[in-house]
């Protein structure tokens, strides 16, 4: 035992192979067995043979500025007819004059989207009070008709308006709809349970065409005649009843993952229903199935493409639209590219927002 | 012990807190409680031990409705439990209850969980709730823990902020299902301090632990339950020196060995 105690401290020295920095990475990551190392190499043979001539088409060869549609045939992209087309792909049937309606429509959903983000609004009423003042404005900016602006009917609301319509006024509503829809599917009255379920399941069993369909083709011919019930309205009703099926389903996985400890202790501190589901079980329910919740928001803004279905433009209506112009034909890549960014950028930037709120509400449990 | 128990008897007039006369309960087929007849007085401490499958937990759950009884009769601090949302509701009122799983709210701090309920079902002001949440905090010897999250707490204060928790709401009663069970051995004695200085507060206790030396100090009547009957109750004293029936003899040397 002596021994240790005499022997020399054993001196500092360096790895002899680097632990750290970009080989070392490469080193664990890249190459590290022989199956690793071939797998490397393919798909680095796959982006060299593939990015190039992306580049070359989409920025090297491209045309950025051109008269008609026969200036602007070249190998590659074409995006003149973007520029040339962009008004209408956003704002469709519009009145060209007023599209800066349509424009601050837009930039309301954003900024609004933007300021539900930040903490201190969050309070049910600065939220609920800014989404109604905001869906308002969009309402007033959108119809028309007082304050010097022209009336425009819903069936020229096309384009990116439309699509944030569609999608955000169906999902505050279908929200709060989908909350009940799962409470009513886990209660304990037969009644409000079988009519939950069959709801639910009825909803889920069909496509969404169909429920669109139903909404635009045969509510009509219940209706007395002269009876009309505008088609953007039917359209919206159809997204807000099916989506609030599916969310219906998420909310539901939530609320089952809640251990019963936590109903048992709130009763017992003697919380009616109402409170305890509130107070407790929601705000939990709710922070566990952020993901699913986001998907089906995620879904469902996209799913709003097929009211071109049932004669309603949306941004998918209107790109497609688009391409039927006789002086600008066959630039369907540039077209759905175009229109396909736009719909990643929402989409991508759901995604950021929910991982910024699981971050938000998972705080002060398992991390 | 025994003789602050004569004089408890001797100087105040029976005030039966809980009563339980014929209860029976079954699940499904299968008879858990039979034939419960439990009185407890104000101010007395009850500790129901017994093998696990005994039926010492469904009882105390069914005095505050968490689970139903289906025969026999049940009435605390003066209210009848039945079906009744209003009865059940005013009972959850003057009933405490402490989980063996602690069962904190964990997306709330630890003053939230304690001001959620007076706030909510007392209507009480936030700022007099909060004052009542931190003079309990005070007793249990956590007030610095006011402002954490119950995740960031260990077992033995998740357990006294619970205790704290239901003192919030100033219940007549309180209950505790094997509140020691899962905690570490060296988290066991703060939680148990904190139990027996309630008791000697005066609050009426009934408590289902395996934790036979606080049965001993703080028990007024030792309550043995095997296999859904009440098999025998007695003072600690008597219960722990001369068992009368075989099965309390047996429960008692494979609890007392170690």
């Amino acid at each position: 035992m002596t021994d240790l105690t005499e022997r020399l401290p054993v001196p500092e020295q360096r790895p002899r192979t680097p632990l750290t920095g970009p080989i070392a990475w490469a080193r664990a990551n890249l190459f590290s067995s022989v199956p690793n190392t071939i797998v490397t190499l393919v798909v680095v043979w796959l982006v060299a043979s593939a990015v190039p001539p992306v580049i070359r088409w989409a920025v090297l060869d491209a045309t950025w500025s051109a008269a008609t549609g026969k200036d602007c045939r070249s190998d590659g992209a074409c995006w003149a007819f973007i520029g040339e087309k962009l008004r209408f792909i956003l704002f469709g049937r519009f009145p060209y004059d007023e599209h800066w309606r349509p424009l601050v429509v837009v930039m309301i959903f954003i900024a609004m989207i933007l300021a539900s983000c930040d903490r201190r609004l969050w309070s049910a009423r600065r939220l609920g009070l800014m989404w109604l003042t905001g869906l308002a404005a969009v309402g007033v900016l959108m119809w028309g008709g007082v304050l010097g602006m022209s009336y425009v009917e819903t069936d020229l609301w096309n384009g990116l308006p439309l699509t944030l319509i569609l999608a955000v006024v169906g999902m505050v509503v279908a929200f709060p709809l989908a909350i009940l829809l799962a409470l009513g599917r886990r209660s304990r009255l037969p009644a409000v349970r079988a009519l939950c379920v069959a709801y639910i399941e009825i909803i889920r069993g069909v496509p969404l065409i169909t429920v669109l369909f139903m909404a635009s083709v045969m509510l009509p011919l219940f209706l007395p005649t002269g009876v009309t019930i505008d088609k953007l309205l039917r359209a919206q009703v159809a997204f807000i009843l099916f989506s609030a099926a599916y969310l219906a389903e998420n909310v539901r996985g939530g609320l089952q993952a809640i251990p019963r400890g936590q109903y048992e202790a709130a009763d017992t501190l003697g919380l009616s229903y109402w409170q305890r589901t509130r107070l407790i079980v929601l705000p939990q329910a709710l922070a566990l199935v952020i993901p699913p919740l986001v998907n089906t928001f995620i879904g469902a803004f996209k799913d709003t493409s097929l009211v071109l279905i049932i004669g309603l433009f949306d941004l998918l209506g209107t790109a497609n639209a688009a391409l039927t112009d006789a002086n600008w034909r066959g630039f369907f890549v540039e077209d759905y590219l175009f229109t396909a960014a736009i719909y990643f950028t929402f989409c991508f930037f759901m995604s950021r927002y929910s991982q910024m709120l699981e971050r938000e509400f998972n705080k002060g449990r398992r991390r | 012990m025994t003789d602050t128990a004569e004089q408890r008897t001797a100087t105040a007039p029976s005030q039966s807190v809980i009563t339980l006369q014929g209860v029976h309960k079954w699940y499904g087929e299968f008879h858990v409680l039979k034939d419960i007849n439990l009185d407890v007085q104000k101010g007395e401490k009850i500790v129901v031990c017994g093998p696990s499958g005994s039926g010492k937990s469904t009882m105390i759950r069914c005095i505050n409705r968490l689970e139903e009884h289906q025969r026999g009769r049940i009435v605390v601090a003066g209210i009848e439990l039945t079906a009744d949302l209003k009865n059940i509701e005013a009972i959850r009122r003057e009933v405490g209850m402490v989980f063996q799983q602690f069962n904190l709210f964990p997306h709330l701090t630890v003053l939230e969980n304690l001001t959620l309920a007076p706030i909510w079902v007392r209507k009480l002001p936030k700022k007099d709730a909060e004052e009542t949440a931190r003079y309990y905090l005070q007793r249990v010897r956590i007030p610095e823990q006011a402002d954490k999250y119950p995740g960031q707490l260990s077992g033995g204060q998740q357990q006294r902020v619970a205790i704290a928790r239901s003192l919030c709401m100033k219940p007549e009663i309180m209950l505790f299902d094997e509140p020691t069970s899962a905690l570490d051995p060296e988290m066991i004695k703060e939680v148990l301090d904190v139990m027996i200085q309630l008791a000697e507060e005066g609050m009426t206790m009934v408590c289902v632990t395996h934790e036979m030396g606080f049965a001993r100090t703080v028990a007024d009547t030792m309550v043995f339950m095997d296999r859904g009957e009440i098999v025998e109750r007695a003072p600690p004293t008597d219960f722990f020196a001369n068992p009368r029936s075989e099965r309390t003899k047996l429960f008692l040397s494979q609890i007392l060995a170690h």
